[in-house]
């Protein structure tokens, strides 16, 4: 507050010759209007209790500041306040606060924060303002969290994030920091901006207009093309990932003869993904000439002669000449050539084989790995079941749960190429032969909330450990994924589990009795999502 | 409860925690896992069983009818306040109907509740018909009186005697001697019995080290404890409200003997302020009838949360009564006639201008207040200087808000709230700038609770 603007009575003594006597004393110095001698000290605080209350008494309001520009408007409709009561909950867990290992039989709310975001914005709600704090800090602690966290939180977020340094972060996040992207038919907004516009809202507009328009978006880039710098035309390419159409295809020749390395092997990459290009025939030819069916032998095999050298055409198509370290050269472009074929041409060149039975065949000479990883990578970036299916294999055969040809982390990103009622079967098919120990990385890949067979063959192998005996820390990676993961409404079903049961004779001490405690916390988890899911969908009026 | 499915909300219920620790572990019970059998009654009973990893269930019971505030009985060993259990109980009975539903209470919670009501009007009878507390001899009252203001007294001339030699010999050379002599000083004042003189003393320690303000405020504070002192010594020559402000500064407490005003009290903050000795809890009322606006206060054991807890945003049917002293705004907290209940009433608000007059004013009775309580309508936060303030929307007018509310995590919901437009904000408006406690949105919509 300002210091009062009265007039001074001229018979008050001076303020300021105040605080200098009572700093220096008054027997050094004696206050104009006051008596010097014993009584001074008293004179002194008389007066200044005086102009002190007079000070206060007196206090105005200041000028005013600057004020903030208003928020922009949220559009979307309020949370119910159910679910504003259960969010200001979730927020308000932190992690760590619990102090000690055990986790008890509580559910971890911090945890089921992601899946409330997702729930909130798949429904479209506003957050209510006071609570974006909260938010942005959980936001701030958590990068995972951001993306959902960013978008629930919506405009005014961003707007607070610009008056509080702790939040930059939601600035940086952000697409354009923020800035609107221009509508669909708003060609000169859209053109203005991609002429004007920072790097990050150039890049938001790209990808934004890519989701919609594909062909639009690859004609906006063509035009400033040639003008780029080279890490933002890396940036920009990789934007075309979205909605890659054999359109692109002219688009990313071109591309193949860029200046920068980078941008030459991301538009090799992505003209490999579409297996009608000229680029994935050439690749076709080269990894053809690599790899045939040996008849001389008992059985046909398939025999693998890696190219001798890596020369100039296919350096152009992408293919990196130089090995790492530690792999041999020859194998190295092999890999290169045959990730990059189409998978399609493959049965005709070997014999009119279907993908299983390619898989199948014995190959030479420990080719094996290198060419089966291959096809793993040709896979996932073409997108091809059939091939994946074959690769990925029977799922309780005997291999599938050891080191095969095929690594667990392979067979997640094969599994990502399925649908999610095949990838569900086949990761409940692999539990059920191999128990849990290695299931982890592929659970990940399931969609949530787990269907059936998944959830089923999680809780049916969880029940197995325990009869086995063993502690349920043990399974801790899993049982978290099955809190966050397992359908809500599997919870009455394990009602069952959470008695304590007889220790069996092999049983680690008190084992039983943890198992007790991480269901109940298991189906408290589950009960709790039900109702928080229940809370966002409120009966329509 | 009497108002019918007023569900208390989670951090209303949360306030109840007598500390962080038991706050942590009701939060964690208060989902459906570990209960079973919860349900409540249509008046106001809660009450489930608690599965932990033991082999009995907890029987957890609430009664909230109580208008002395919640009571609370548990199987579990934990003693006095609210166990986790119980925090959890009503964090369940919070989240809604489907967790808790109503429905007749248990054979071992109705016991529990006709035992309460037993008890209670055994002691309402016993009020009436006993015999009142032993009169006591009204001579003796007076001397005991007469030694304790004796003693005052002494503290009160020592005190003086003590600002006189800071003064004579310069607050300057005296900052060398540190904290150590106001310590001293305060335990003077203790042993005085003028436990108000010894607070502000023990202030002055503490003041801010740095800073080029330190002087002045020292200088000030000194002063007004000087004020006080002359104020005790010479009691009999003041304005009668004026001296009951005095004792009451100095720390002679008299009792809430005002006459108990009934409103329906609708509670705007609820915060605690701690130092090593003690925990004070301060609640504002809003009396939606009258429109007073009345302060409880409530002191809990340092570490400990004080017993009383008011849900914020709910009004409370009551009775309170003031204390003595001119424009004294502290109550007692007297009978409460039904449950809180939701409201939509608001505080009116005020200009920033009329909110620093209302202050100036209040000096007038009482020279040491160092804040009012006011609502201020139509103002939007805004960044000055390294600080914030309050500004009117309408007027180039605006009030700073304290360095210590500038960094309290309620500044971002505030602003939050507001979003750049005016809103409606409750708190203490004083000599060191406003501390906002509440504010409510634009719209429809509850109190936001920013201490």
């Amino acid at each position: 507050m300002s210091r009062t603007t009265v007039a001074v009575d001229a018979s008050l003594p001076d303020w300021e010759d105040l605080v200098t006597t009572a700093l220096l004393g008054t027997d050094r110095r004696t206050p104009a209007g006051v008596a010097p001698g014993p009584r001074a000290p008293s004179a002194l605080l008389d007066a200044v209790a005086v102009a002190t209350v007079r000070r206060r008494a007196g206090l105005r309001p200041a000028r005013a500041a600057e004020r903030p520009p208003p928020a922009p408007e949220d559009p979307r409709p309020p949370l119910p306040p159910a679910a504003a009561r259960r969010l200001a909950m979730l927020l308000a867990d932190r992690p760590g606060t619990s102090g000690g290992g055990r986790r008890g039989t509580a559910p971890d709310l911090m945890e089921l924060l992601p899946q409330w975001l997702a729930a909130a914005n798949a429904r479209d709600f506003a957050p209510p303002p006071a609570v974006l704090p909260a938010l942005l800090d959980a936001a701030r602690g958590r990068t995972d969290l951001r993306p959902a966290a960013l978008r629930f939180a919506g405009p005014r977020a961003l707007w607070l994030a610009r008056l509080n340094p702790d939040w930059r972060f939601a600035l940086r996040s952000a697409p354009g920091g923020g800035t609107a992207v221009p509508g669909l038919h708003d060609t000169d907004g859209t053109r203005r901006l991609w002429e004007e516009g920072l790097f990050a809202e150039r890049v938001a507009l790209l990808a934004a207009l890519r989701s919609r328009e594909p062909a639009a978006a690859r004609r906006l880039l063509d035009s400033t093309w040639a003008t780029e710098r080279a890490e933002d035309r890396l940036m920009f390419l990789d934007s075309l990932r979205t909605g890659l159409s054999p359109d692109d295809e002219s688009f990313l020749e071109r591309a193949l003869a860029d200046r920068s390395r980078n941008v030459r092997a991301t538009a090799a990459e992505l003209l490999s993904a579409l297996p009608g290009s000229a680029l994935a025939g050439r690749m076709a030819v080269r990894a053809g000439a690599c790899v045939a069916v040996d008849h001389t032998r008992d059985v046909p095999t398939i025999a693998v002669e890696a190219p001798h050298e890596c020369d100039a055409g296919m350096e152009r198509d992408g293919v990196v000449a130089k090995a790492p370290a530690g792999r041999g050269e020859r194998s190295w472009w092999l890999g290169q050539l045959v990730e990059a074929a189409p998978l399609g041409g493959w049965s005709r060149r070997l014999g009119g084989r279907t993908p299983q039975e390619i898989v199948a065949l014995p190959v030479a000479d420990d080719w094996q790995g290198e060419l089966h990883a291959a096809w793993c990578r040709a896979a996932v970036r073409q997108r091809d079941a059939a091939w994946s299916r074959a690769l990925l294999g029977n799922p309780s055969a005997p291999e599938a749960g050891g080191p095969g040809a095929v690594s667990l982390a392979e067979r997640a990103r094969l599994l990502g190429t399925l649908d999610a009622a095949e990838r569900a079967e086949w990761v409940a098919g692999f539990i059920d032969t191999h128990g849990l120990s290695e299931a982890f990385q592929l659970l990940g890949v399931c969609a949530v909330p787990w269907a059936a067979p998944v959830g089923r063959a999680v809780v049916d192998a969880l029940d197995i450990a325990r009869d086995a005996g063993s502690y349920p820390w043990s399974f801790s990676g899993v049982m978290g994924l099955a809190e966050r993961c397992l359908d809500p409404s599997e919870a009455g079903r394990l009602d069952a589990l959470l008695a304590i049961p007889d220790e069996p004779e092999n049983a680690s001490p008190g084992a039983g009795g943890y198992w007790s405690e991480a269901f109940q916390r298991l189906v408290t988890t589950l009960r709790l999502r039900a109702a928080m899911l229940a809370e966002l969908s409120p009966p329509a009026p | 409860m009497t108002q019918q499915g007023v569900r208390w909300t989670a951090e209303q219920v949360l306030a109840l925690a007598p500390d962080a620790a038991s706050r942590k572990a009701g939060s964690k019970l208060g989902a459906a896992g570990p209960w079973s059998e919860a349900g409540s009654s249509g008046e106001g009973t809660v009450w489930g069983l608690c599965g932990g990893s033991g082999s009995t269930p907890y029987r957890t019971a609430v009664d909230l009818t109580e208008a002395s505030g919640p009571a609370y009985t548990c199987g579990c060993p934990g003693r006095g306040g609210p166990c986790e259990h119980a925090l959890g109980l009503l964090l369940l009975w919070a989240g809604g109907e489907d967790a808790v539903p109503r429905a007749e209470a248990p054979e071992w919670a109705e016991r529990w509740i006709a035992g309460r009501r037993t008890a209670a009007e055994e002691e309402g009878a016993g009020d009436a018909a006993g015999s009142p507390p032993a009169p006591a001899d009204p001579e003796a009252v007076r001397r005991r009186a007469e030694r304790r203001a004796e003693r005052v007294t002494a503290g009160a001339v020592e005190l003086e005697q003590r600002l006189a030699d800071l003064l004579r010999g310069g607050l300057a050379s005296a900052e060398q001697s540190g904290y150590g002599l106001w310590e001293e000083t305060a335990a003077r004042m203790v042993d005085a019995q003028a436990q108000g003189l010894a607070t502000r003393v023990r202030e002055l320690g503490a003041l801010p080290d740095t800073g080029p303000g330190r002087p002045v405020r020292l200088l000030e504070e000194c002063a007004l404890l000087h004020l006080l002192a002359r104020g005790w010594l010479r009691r009999e020559r003041l304005p009668q409200g004026l001296a009951a402000t005095v004792r009451s500064r100095i720390g002679l407490s008299a009792p809430a003997e005002g006459p108990p005003v009934r409103d329906r009290w609708l509670v705007l903050a609820q915060y605690d302020t701690a130092d090593s000795r003690l925990t004070t809890r301060r609640i504002w009322l809003y009396g939606t009838g009258s429109g007073r606006t009345a302060l409880l206060l409530s002191y809990g054991a340092a570490g400990r949360a004080p017993e009383l807890a008011l849900p914020v945003g709910l009004v409370l049917d009551a009775e309170v009564s003031a204390y003595p002293g001119a424009a004294q705004v502290r109550v007692a907290l007297g009978d409460r006639f039904a449950p809180p209940a939701p409201t939509a009433v608001r505080p009116p608000g005020s200009t920033t201008g009329r909110a620093a007059a209302r202050y100036g004013e209040a000096l007038r009775d009482d020279p040491w207040l160092d804040s009012v309580p006011v609502t201020l309508e139509r103002v939007i936060p805004a960044r000055a200087g390294d600080g914030w303030q309050l500004a009117d929307a309408d007027e180039d007018a605006a009030l700073p808000l304290t360095p210590a509310a500038c960094a309290r995590p309620g500044l971002w919901r505030l602003v939050a709230l507001s979003g750049g437009a005016p809103v409606r904000v409750f708190g203490e408006c004083g000599h060191q700038g406003f501390t906002p406690l509440a504010a409510w949105p634009r719209g429809p919509g509850e109190a936001v609770a920013l201490c």
